[in-house]
């Protein structure tokens, strides 16, 4: 349980830091909190040969409010974020879905667009991402170029960034005046890996359900204000339609009874934070 | 831009418990490792390697993370602060230590490094925690002798402690 060699490069400023990624290519990695790519390359299921490490450029590190959207640097810890006294007024989803997000100890250390880069499908940040439907800015030497949360995840820890690119900050909308937000989880443990996570948004005249932890990566459906009977039918239709896995931690039916049981709840609280 | 070599050890400096230290690491050392192997700072444990169990638990600049998820060269600079800064003198113990012998909150003791360096930093930004918070806290951390009951109650006679410790001075 130690990583292979690597080098690691200290970034000190944004540029050095597209430099030594193009340089290096698919064999680099960008190295944030590292509380997801550490442990990856202990197990050695990550081999890169060079770590470049961002937590040195103090402009990532910043939280702004800019075109009714919060924008989170890339050097914005989960726990910075977390503390962020705007948060709750912000964005109450997030503020709801970060203390299920692994341990305090490990939010202290981990950041925001990390979990995004990293991507794994019981990840609380993408799925609040998603159902947000928040943006990702990613740059590189020859560009930069902002992807919606929708194309950005593309399945098991997989994502549109290319190689030579690293994710500079992650956009996501500030709350609606009169809309309601609700999150949700269920995990044998809290902090573990998520077996359902939900996120609910609910409009005027309509929710948004965002789900994780059920298939490869974070699933977003819109339901109209329906109610009842018919939303336990469209719940059952968006259980079956994701392509649920068997695992250690539960079977895909339990997987599915969740979807619908965890789903339908998260909806209703939602709606009741609605004004 | 410093560019550290992967066959080669590079000074790593840092503040440790409120002294400076400095050793040589690759960059593929963990802190855990670092510390125990090359600063002869055992107290702090290795169980799971891959930030699960919490045994590693230290404080970096002033926040509790897991040694274990940290490579010894990003500690560079930081301010480190591990088991053996929490007693206020050689041969006495913490308050919060102290609570934990009280109560016979641990048993192997493997454990206990980490939940120290936790609590530690949690009673200090929760002077009068709620058991349900503590409880959830402590997620952060296996235990597998004590069941955690003990903890708890050692988490919450130590904070009353501090709080008159506090009311007095």
């Amino acid at each position: 349980m130690k990583p292979a060699r690597f080098d690691y490069v200290r970034a000190g400023t944004l540029a050095e830091a597209h430099g030594a990624l193009s340089h290096g290519g698919d064999e680099a990695r960008i190295l944030a909190g590292g509380q997801s790519l550490v442990p990856m390359l202990s197990m050695r299921v990550a081999r890169p040969t060079v770590l470049i490490d961002i937590m040195h450029l103090p402009d990532l590190a910043k939280i702004e409010v800019k075109d009714d959207a919060v924008r989170v640097g890339a050097g914005v810890r989960q726990a910075a974020l977390l503390a962020w006294p705007e948060l709750a007024e912000r964005q109450p989803l997030l503020a709801a879905a970060l203390p299920w997000v692994g341990h305090a100890q490990t939010r202290s250390r981990g950041t925001v667009c990390g979990s995004i880069a990293h991507a794994d499908p019981s990840a609380e940040i993408p799925l609040t991402l998603l159902a947000l439907k928040g943006v990702v800015e990613l740059s590189s030497h020859r560009n930069r170029r902002r992807v919606a949360a929708e194309e950005f995840f593309k399945g098991l820890m997989s994502t549109a960034r290319k190689d030579d690119e690293l994710i500079e900050a992650v956009e996501i909308p500030c709350s609606n005046a009169g809309d309601g937000y609700a999150f949700r989880e269920f995990a044998r443990r809290h902090g573990d890996f998520a077996i359902v996570a939900c996120a609910a948004v609910a409009r005027k005249n309509g929710v948004r359900l965002a789900i994780g932890g059920v298939t490869d990566c974070p699933t977003a459906r819109d339901f109209p204000d329906i109610e009842g009977d018919a939303l336990d039918d469209a719940l059952d239709r968006f259980a079956s339609d994701l392509d649920a896995h068997d695992d250690l931690h539960a079977t895909a039916d339990y997987r599915r009874a969740l979807v619908r049981r965890l789903g339908r709840a998260t909806i209703e609280e939602a709606r009741r934070c609605r004004a | 831009m410093p560019r550290l070599g992967a066959d080669a050890r590079h000074r790593v400096r840092f503040e440790l418990n409120g002294r400076s230290v400095e050793a040589d690491a690759e960059p593929r050392t963990l802190l855990t490792d670092f510390l125990r192997h090359d600063l002869g700072m055992t107290g702090t444990h290795v169980g799971c390697e891959h930030g699960v169990c919490g045994a590693c638990t230290v404080q970096i600049d002033g926040m509790p993370a897991r040694a274990c998820l940290t490579l010894a060269v990003q500690a560079d600079g930081a301010k480190i602060r591990t088991v053996e800064g929490l007693a206020p003198a050689s041969g006495r113990l913490s308050v919060l230590q102290e609570a934990f012998r009280r109560h016979h909150a641990l048993q192997c003791g493997f454990c206990t490094a980490g939940i120290l360096m936790s609590l530690d930093y949690y009673l200090r930004q929760h002077p009068d925690p709620a058991e349900a918070e503590l409880r959830e806290y402590l997620g952060g951390h296996l235990c597998r002798c004590t069941g955690y009951t003990p903890i708890l109650t050692a988490a919450l006679d130590a904070a009353g402690k501090l709080r008159e410790t506090a009311a007095d001075a």
